[in-house]
């Protein structure tokens, strides 16, 4: 089953270059693909659920140090959203790509389909070298994505895209991997820590510091440049890898290596996580007052995005089960509040060929179910109820008390405040601002470019899913709230 | 049969040679080098079998007996350096027919191929011979073939690249014969083993520590250590591609083991680590090697050189395995002779695609090749991920052993500059891959694929770089096995 998880998407990837020719054979295949591995990974689910941990050993590359698969809780919970999320994006991308005229439509298909099987491969990493090595795949099988405009701005983008990503998991990650191993000769992921009872003194700081910033995919300042320069791809990649798959890898990482390779009691005692507690805070203030400062609507919500990110950085570092349970929730609820707002942001640019903030003014009365749909996004990212984000803010809350840092939770209030601010000045102005002058044609609904109407409801249909399940995981948030338990041992 | 097999490792290609330089027809003599070179694969591999299960192999020329006689001497060492040198052989000998063909002069073509046995001949000599004069012999032999084989490059240069390969080369066989007579001088012999058993009573003695000093100036001039490298760069980039792609792969690595065989098993680790302190001798420099060349690599345009420099930066690494004096280090360098003969060979090889077709390996000539030889350049990105050190390639193995080897020894600056290195590694390669697959193509628009006659031998090194880079268990256990014979001194 495990196996299927990472052949699925690679076989849809080989479907799809095989259907190349007729456009939608080619996208019924990435849906199939996408339906069957979400299909997989409800199976592992419920093995999982049911106490099992379902293994695999694919290859043994260095003696002692197998490339092996084991579904745990916590990955069960990554692989559940990444694959649930595909199928709305793919859904999603029809409308987007045809709708936008994007060129090499295969190629896009294609390593979006090798991204996922590489997520895959991290959310069911059964030690720390396999982790790394899907990690690594993931960056260069995303790099195509991003560079995929093929213009000046986009390979800009894209070096900075690799650079960041494997100078950091070459340089720090790495180092902390190899480290790992010559104090504990096991990489294995293990209920309770690997390190705990091994390690002592200054060198746990050190290495849980090169571990944070070395999993430079989680976007902890100051090695979060990478994020807004990726914000060059075409909407879908911002909305599934840079806002889900390939940024949650890396908190998803943080929180894995926290629970299963120091042992949140050792950390905690250990005291090592406080000050990386505080890189992440200042992370969380720092990328909102970015985001105000930014105009382009998904350059705002990329530096959200870094500043949310550090949500479930700050959880972990927390090292309390509160603070575990939170994170976790964390990645989920953040993936569906902003997934919604990237596909807003991505039919504004389809439909009414805006990008900037500052353009939006009455396009809400347009295009009513886009912003509605931004407005629910926007309070699933602040943290208000009826949505999901409320769940997570409350039990970072509860953890920040709990790890006695009282200043935490203020960290928190504000930010919510300023994602307030910053967001909700979307939806303002969509719904009550003027209109620009010489705006007055109906750019919104006559689609007056020539797309067949049929194709962005695909798009529509996409914003509605994930923008009503911000609303149901409000209502019924127990499903990754048990697994995140199961993690912790409550 | 078998009981001579350690004699038809150097007697089946120094006989070759002469055959090839006889029969004065290209087409013939490329069948023999290629055969020959088969030979000495199927030779060095049961000789590595037959060492894994049953030990030490020793064979008397001419039965006089050692240490007067001259003994051929086969551990797990050498037998390790054997089947490296007769793999890139294997792998090259085909290859070489094809390219040599548009690259040398055609009534030289014989010449060349009976050079190129000469110098496969001298190289698995000196790997395989147990005695330290037949070491210089075969020095010479493979030396003055290798001058040769570069001077025959296309461009004028290639000729002021050799001779100045010729005089560094020299000094340094000078360095190493001057060892040579004086660890005579002290002890009355030439055999390795006797060596290893009476050097320690004479320790003391300041004629023995000017050998090792001769023996270790000697060796690092050949194998272009930091700052000994100047004569690499030029005879790399002006050599024709497949002589590159040998070279390159062979005879540094065999210039490795020969320091590690003179440094370890004849004076033994006790006598290196404990009295000499070569470990805090090596380490900056391999630490300065890894550094600077990464960094003028990164500065190259014309992409032979800019992975020349590369390997002395690669040899850099293996120098820093030795100077962790420990078994994980040198089970680093053992490795990474065989991980990084797989990486050059492939880079080379495919450098040597690009110049059948288009003649040059300039950055900017190679602008857009991505989209005409895509074969070839993914044969180049390949080999260029091992170089860097990614997961699933080669040289990730090896890395991974150098920084364990740092951390056991509580080194981590080493490990970080390692890392750090890498990250240059990578910067070097995405010049030329950027180049081949972002800039728009110019000139000749007729540029097609290079032929499956040299496609075919490169990508069974670029395989060879990924299977051995997924599975390494095995590799990763012989080169262990021989780290602790060279660490305890058990051998010849």
């Amino acid at each position: 089953m495990l196996g299927l998880s990472l052949a699925v998407p690679v076989a849809g990837a080989a479907l799809i270059v095989l259907l190349r020719r007729s456009p939608n054979a080619r996208e019924a295949a990435s849906l199939v693909t996408a339906g069957a591995l979400f299909a997989i990974v409800l199976r592992v689910h419920a093995a999982v659920s049911g106490g099992g941990r379902p293994s695999l050993v694919l290859a043994e590359p260095i003696p002692g140090i197998p490339i092996a698969l084991e579904a745990e809780p916590l990955g069960v919970l990554f692989a559940l959203i990444a694959s649930f999320l595909w199928i709305v994006t793919t859904m999603y991308s029809i409308g987007y790509m045809r709708g936008h005229r994007e060129k090499h439509q295969t190629r896009f298909y294609l390593f979006f389909a090798f991204a996922i099987a590489s997520a895959m491969g991290v959310a069911f990493a059964g030690n720390l070298f396999t982790l790394f090595v899907f990690y690594e795949v993931l960056s260069l099988t995303t790099f195509p994505l991003v560079t995929h405009a093929g213009t000046e701005k986009a390979k800009r983008a894209g070096r900075v895209y690799l650079g960041v990503l494997l100078t950091t998991s070459i340089a720090l990650q790495l180092l902390a991997i190899v480290w790992t191993y010559a104090i504990t000769g096991t990489l294995d992921f293990q209920d309770g820590g690997i390190l705990s009872g091994r390690a002592a003194g200054a060198v746990v700081p050190v290495l849980l510091g090169l571990y944070v910033f070395g999993i430079g995919k989680a976007a902890v300042m100051p090695f979060h440049r990478w994020l807004p320069a990726a914000m060059v791809a075409p909407t879908p990649v911002s909305a599934l890898l840079h806002a889900v798959a390939v940024v949650k890898a890396g908190v998803f990482a943080v929180l894995k290596v926290t629970v299963y390779v120091f042992g949140i009691d050792f950390l905690a005692g250990a005291g090592a996580s406080v000050w990386l507690m505080w890189v992440a805070a200042a992370t969380i203030i720092l990328g909102s007052l970015v985001a105000f400062t930014k105009d382009n609507l998904k350059a705002r919500l990329a530096y959200s995005t870094v500043s949310q990110l550090s949500y479930v950085v700050l959880g972990a570092m927390l090292a309390n089960s509160w603070g575990v349970i939170g994170g976790g929730m964390h990645i989920a609820m953040h993936a569906f509040g902003k997934i919604t707002l990237f596909f807003c942001a991505g039919a504004i640019m389809v439909a009414a060929h805006r990008s900037e903030v500052s353009q939006l003014g009455g396009l809400g009365r347009r295009m009513p179910v886009t912003f509605a749909a931004f407005f629910i996004g926007t309070l699933s990212i602040v943290g208000l109820p009826p949505t999901g984000g409320a769940w997570s803010k409350w039990f970072l809350g509860v953890g920040s008390l709990e790890a006695g840092q009282v200043g935490l939770v203020a960290v928190l209030m504000l930010s919510s405040l300023l994602s307030l601010a910053y967001l909700m000045e979307i939806p303002l102005k969509g719904f009550f601002g003027k209109a620009e002058a010489g705006d007055r044609g109906d750019h919104g609904h006559d689609h007056a470019h020539g797309h067949p109407p049929g194709i962005l409801r695909w798009s529509m249909a996409a914003i509605v899913t994930t923008a009503v399940g911000c609303v149901v995981l409000f209502i019924h948030p127990e499903p990754f709230h048990r697994l995140m338990t199961m993690v912790t041992g409550q | 049969m078998s009981a001579h097999l350690p004699i038809l490792q150097v007697v089946v290609p120094l006989l070759a040679a002469p055959l090839c330089a006889f029969l004065r027809n290209a087409r013939a003599a490329a069948v023999i080098a290629v055969l020959a070179s088969w030979a000495t694969l199927a030779v060095a591999l049961s000789l590595l079998g037959d060492v894994m299960s049953a030990g030490v192999i020793s064979y008397e020329i001419g039965d006089w007996a050692p240490p007067l006689g001259i003994e051929y001497r086969v551990d797990i060492v050498n037998a390790w350096v054997l089947v490296i040198v007769s793999t890139i052989a294997s792998v090259v000998a085909p290859y070489m027919i094809t390219s040599v063909e548009d690259e040398v002069e055609r009534r030289r073509i014989p010449l060349f191929h009976a050079a190129y046995l000469l110098c496969l001949a001298g190289l698995l000599g000196i790997t395989i011979t147990g005695d330290v004069f037949n070491v210089f012999v075969f020095l010479e032999i493979s030396s003055l073939s290798a001058y040769a084989l570069i001077a025959m490059g296309t461009r004028r240069r290639a000729l002021t690249a050799a001779f100045r390969y010729l005089v560094m080369g020299t000094v340094g066989a000078t360095f190493i014969v001057i060892g040579i007579g004086l660890l005579y001088v002290m002890t009355g012999s030439l055999n390795m083993a006797d060596l290893a058993v009476l050097l320690p009573e004479v320790w003391d003695s300041r004629t023995v520590k000017v050998a090792y000093g001769f023996l270790g100036v000697g060796c690092c001039l050949k194998l272009a250590l930091f700052p000994l490298h100047l004569w690499l760069p030029n005879a790399y980039a002006f050599a024709p591609s497949a002589v590159t792609a040998f070279l390159a792969s062979t005879a540094t690595k065999v210039a490795v083991y020969m320091l590690l065989r003179f440094f370890l098993t004849i004076f033994g680790a006790p006598f290196s680590f404990g009295v000499m302190g070569l470990d805090r001798v090596l380490l900056p420099l391999a630490l300065a090697a890894v550094v600077t060349m990464s960094l003028v690599a990164i500065f190259q345009v014309d992409v032979k050189r800019l992975l020349a420099y590369s390997s002395v930066a690669q040899i850099g690494y293996m120098v820093l395995g030795l100077s962790f004096a420990s078994v994980t280090g040198l089970t680093a360098t053992l490795l990474h002779l065989f991980n990084h003969a797989l990486m050059k060979g492939a880079l080379f090889m495919a450098m040597g695609c690009v110049v059948y077709r288009i003649g040059s390996v300039h950055i900017d000539a190679m602008a857009g090749l991505g989209k005409r030889m895509p074969w070839t350049m993914a044969a180049f990105v390949v080999g260029g991920l091992s170089l860097v050190g990614v997961p699933l390639t080669v040289g990730f193995v090896s890395k991974w052993f150098l920084i364990l080897g740092a951390l056991e020894r509580g080194w981590w600056p080493v490990a970080v500059v390692v890392l750090l290195a890498s990250v240059l590694a990578l910067v070097y390669v995405w010049r030329v891959v950027e180049a081949a697959y972002f800039r728009p193509a110019g000139g000749d628009e007729g540029t097609r694929e290079a032929p499956w006659r040299l496609l075919v031998p490169t990508w069974v090194l670029v395989g060879a770089n990924l299977y051995f880079g997924i599975g390494a268990a095995r590799t990763a256990r012989v080169a262990e096995r021989a780290a602790e014979v060279l660490m305890t001194g058990v051998g010849p």
